[in-house]
């Protein structure tokens, strides 16, 4: 070891950074996380920007390219204010998920804080992107960057050619149901390639043109069978529409009657990006517990080898012990559990759990206490898991007991919180499902489904909202939102409030009475 | 090996587009808050950017969410001290939950964002494009400055071009075989050597030509001077005419109890426009307030827009308070006058003869521009749509009008009409330069 130290030297030294250091500690790093840590990673493109154009990409949900929407300038004028007020630092980098993995680094950064960055995006996230099964099935990292080119231009030319008020008033209604605009259950359809997507373009474009409005009206032909019997006509119809459809955007963009080409084409460019991102919500604590975890192991081997000063090294622990703070509840900084805490608390349990187990680990862990093997288990974990079952299954008890984690039940009629479980030996099962269950964005968010609509009628559209544990929708919203959807379909729409519990209808809720 | 690239150098303001459509959305919201500022501010305060609270309206983005109201949730919290099951809290006031209910939703409430000044501008005119005054041409006091412009071959010795003056006397030298010092030098060495030698008779012949030389050299150098007369040039200065960069801005205002709120305001907006527009063309200026019932006073901002006072209406006593400040504070030399009266039209019966003296006797000949605009009300703006009929004063001053083009006068109904009525009132200086 003495030896090693003596011939190897310092990577960098002084705070200041230039390209010949990044590529020297990105070379260093990366060596270091492939071959120690075994991670796999995509193609890195490093970028370096000012503090500006952090904002701007902060406004434009950190992607690189993003059409235009007064939101997005709303957004960027909000994230100003907080930065020049110093109310919030800005990030030291933003990666995104694409092929070859595109990182920013602040230019303000110190050469320390570059080389903290770097394993920390450039290696940790990098590593989740393309191994994580969400990201991998989910979202297309070699498509995005192609395709938001291509609905920036598209967004931008129908501007052009429809008026601003138009595109916009499309793009306010589909951002308002981007929640409501993904699959969850089933895989979505890959994104088009660019030649797809042309000729798709090109066949709306002659569609457009080739319209003959006579073919309306041809008689029916004859030989059509009379109605049926209403069930079995309900049946059929939601058949063909494959309904209940939990998408709404992908419903509209499909089967609204109002829509024109170029606005379902919109309206499908906002169900993409919302897809793209939805792996991203579900994976926060291990996206960033995974990164955490990497760039803190992959910073202390570096320190270890003495290619890493002293002085560096603190600055280093100054920021990740920053990243890392968790407050306690009563802290009034406190504003919910920080995920990257979080995910790097528990995969250094995992570690300690697989080199020096207690016997209570033995009990809970039994596959993988004491097998030393923690760097196989971490990269299935990454590989395997999003952050509901990753709690569920990898959440210890000491670490229970190490965050001090307690379960309140909160009943909105009731006057008092109720301390349902702490951490003992009954609480261990219950925190861990329940903390589990908050990560579960399916169980999270709203459920609200289109459950049937008569193309053939009166074209009313029925929204159903499943209301789990009596939790209704936010009546204001609600309606605002109601409204979007009208603007979308152009005929009546409403949503029913179901109990999933005893299917009883607990409220509806029309447009028309808006 | 990564790929790196640097993006700092990209252009910036890549949200500008984002930004611009905010604007536009929130274009209501935003114009009251303008609105509001120049109500309370100074007149001088419009031309800069202005902070202004987070529009609410047409800016929220819905979507469906919970009611925190409403259900049974389950909170996990770290940092468990003293709780045991089946403790009981009790909720903080309000039902907002606990500091640690999840999801503390930000409050935008106290969020401002600066708009720059030319986005204040164009809200504050309601949509109407600010065209580029400065083309506009005005009539101006020049005043001489001294410009360089060149060489000449005489001058005063302080304004003496040393770089010029050793060019040519560098290429005099070279041109008229001025010895160098190295050549002399040399030759002096070239004896120094062969004086120290023995003295053959070749040596001492050699050494009597060389001083003789040398004696040559030393000659021409002193006959081709190293510096020249012919050779000095002078930094040449030429008086150039600049416009005269001060100005003073007269408001003149009716405070008697017919001018209300309404006409207030328009009139104000009449005074920051101007204001605005002599900002743009002149280095320092200065405004001068004078308000007059029956009779006229300089008074400050504050004072002239804000305080009421009761009594009759002479105008003449305001030109003359007008005329008397000039007399004794700006002289025509040094200050382009620039005056704005705004008033209703009512004027003392016999006082309007009056104004139009003073006016066509003393002040239009020390004014730039006087500009004169009457506030109506709405409902009279079709009446008086022709310049003929009109209150007392604006038959008088329709007189003063036909007399001197630096004169304008214009009714002002509405906010709206108060940039056109601008816009007109100068548009129509290119023809007072042909005929000045």
């Amino acid at each position: 070891m003495v030896s090693q130290a003596r011939k190897s030297e310092l990577l960098f030294s002084g705070s200041d950074w230039n390209f010949a250091k990044l590529s020297r500690v990105y070379d260093e790093i990366e060596a270091l996380g492939t071959e120690e840590l075994g991670l796999d990673i995509y193609p890195v493109q490093m970028e370096v920007i000012s503090s500006e154009q952090m904002l701007d990409a902060y406004s434009s949900v950190g992607m690189p390219l993003m059409y235009r929407h007064w939101s997005f300038g709303k957004r960027f004028l909000y994230d100003e204010f907080l930065y020049r007020k110093g109310a919030r630092g800005l990030a030291y980098e933003l990666v995104i998920n694409s092929n070859p993995c595109i990182v920013y680094l602040m230019e303000e950064n110190t050469m320390a804080l570059q080389a903290l960055v770097t394993a920390h995006a450039a290696l940790g996230h990098n590593h989740f992107f393309k191994n994580n099964h969400l990201f991998r099935q989910w979202t297309d990292a070699g498509g995005i960057l192609s395709y938001l080119d291509f609905a920036k231009g598209y967004i931008a030319r129908c501007e052009e050619r429809h008026g601003l008020a138009a595109v916009e008033a499309i793009l306010d209604s589909a951002h308002a149901l981007m929640e409501q605009g993904v699959f969850r259950y089933h895989r979505p359809p890959k994104l088009s390639s660019e030649q797809q997507r042309e000729g798709l373009r090109e066949r709306l474009e002659y569609e457009e043109r080739s319209f003959n409005d006579l073919w309306r009206t041809l008689p029916p032909s004859q030989g059509k069978s009379k109605p049926e019997a209403g069930d079995e006509i309900l049946a059929e119809r939601k058949k063909s529409l494959k309904l209940p459809e939990e998408n709404l955007l992908y419903f509209l963009e499909k089967n609204s009657l109002v829509l024109e080409p170029w606005q379902r084409e919109i309206v499908r460019i906002v169900r993409v990006i919302a897809q793209y991102f939805y792996p991203q919500r579900q994976t926060q604590v291990m996206n960033e517990g995974c990164a955490t975890f990497v760039h803190y192991t992959i910073m202390n081997t570096l320190f270890d080898r003495g290619r890493i000063s002293e002085g560096a090294m603190l600055e280093i622990l100054r920021n990740h012990s920053n990243v890392v703070f968790q407050p306690a509840y009563d802290d009034p900084r406190y504003s919910g559990i920080n995920p990257y805490a979080l995910g790097l608390d528990m995969m250094q349990d995992i570690q300690r759990i697989s080199t020096a187990p207690t016997a209570e680990d033995r009990d809970w862990f039994s596959d993988i206490a004491g097998r030393g093997d923690w760097r196989d288990t971490l990269l299935d974990a990454w590989a395997n898991h999003r952050d509901e079952s990753f709690i569920r299954q990898y959440l210890s008890p000491a670490l229970i007991r190490k965050w001090r984690l307690f379960a309140l039940a909160d009943g909105a009629d009731e006057p008092h919180y109720e301390v349902a479980s702490i951490h003992n030996e009954r609480g261990y099962a219950r925190i861990r499902s329940a903390l589990a269950q908050s990560y579960d964005i399916g169980a999270s968010r709203p459920d609200i489904q289109v459950v049937d609509v008569d193309l053939l009628g009166d074209r009313h559209l029925r929204l159903q909202h499943k209301v789990k544990d009596g939790i209704m929708l936010e009546g204001q919203s609600r309606d605002a939102t109601l409204r979007h959807i009208r603007n979308l379909w152009g005929y009546e729409v409403s949503l029913a409030a179901i109990d999933a519990g005893t299917g009883a209808t607990l409220s509806e809720r029309w447009t028309k009475e808006l | 090996m990564p790929i790196f690239i640097d993006r700092r150098l990209n252009p910036k303001d890549k949200s500008l587009g984002n930004r611009q459509r905010f604007l536009r959305r929130a274009r209501e919201d935003l114009k009251r808050s303008i609105r509001d500022k120049v109500r309370t501010g100074g007149i001088a305060d419009l031309d800069r950017e202005h902070a202004v609270p987070m529009p609410r309206k047409g800016t929220d983005e819905p979507s469906f969410g919970d009611d925190r109201q409403s259900g049974r949730r389950q909170h996990i919290l770290p940092g468990n001290k003293t709780f045991s099951p089946g403790d009981l809290i009790d909720k903080p006031g309000g039902g907002g939950g606990y500091g640690s209910a999840p999801g503390t939703a930000e409050s935008e409430d106290d969020f401002r964002f600066v708009l720059s000044r030319e986005e204040v501008l164009d809200l504050f005119f309601e949509d109407l494009e600010l065209p580029d005054l400065v083309k506009l041409n005005l009539k101006q006091i020049l005043s001489f400055k001294p410009r360089r412009a060149g060489f000449a071959a005489s001058g005063a010795p302080t304004n003496i071009n040393v770089g010029r003056t050793m060019r040519n006397s560098h290429g005099r030298r070279i041109a008229l075989r001025r010895p160098k010092q190295a050549e002399v030098d040399e030759i002096a060495k070239q004896i120094a050597e062969l004086e120290a030698k023995q003295a053959s008779a070749a040596v001492r012949e050699r050494i009597t030509a060389l001083r003789e030389e040398l004696e040559r050299l030393e000659r021409r150098r002193r006959r081709i001077a190293y510096v020249d007369p012919v050779d000095i040039r002078f930094n040449r200065f030429d008086p150039q005419p600049v416009p005269n960069a001060n100005a003073v801005m007269f408001c003149l205002m009716d405070v008697s109890g017919s001018m209300g709120e309404r006409e207030k305001d328009l009139a104000k907006r009449f005074f920051v426009l101007l204001h605005l527009f002599l900002t743009r063309r002149y280095d320092r200026i200065e405004v001068v307030f004078i308000r007059h019932t029956h009779q006229a006073k300089e008074v400050d901002e504050q004072t002239f827009f804000y305080h009421t006072e009761s009594g009759g209406t002479v105008v003449s006593t305001a030109l003359e308070e007008m005329h008397r400040i000039i007399e004794e504070r700006y002289p025509v030399a040094e200050w382009n006058i620039y005056a704005a009266q705004a008033s209703d039209g009512d004027n003392f019966a016999t006082d309007s003869e009056r104004c139009i003296e003073l006016l066509d006797r003393k002040l239009m000949r020390l004014c730039q521009y006087f500009a004169y605009v009457e506030i109506i009300d709405e409902r009279e703006s079709h009446i008086f749509g022709s310049t003929e009929n009109g209150t007392s004063l604006w038959r008088a001053y329709n007189a003063v009008d036909g007399k001197w083009p630096n004169f304008q006068m214009r009714r002002i109904a509405a906010p709206a009409d108060i940039y056109p009525v601008f816009r007109e009132l100068f548009a129509r200086q290119p023809a007072l330069r042909k005929s000045a």
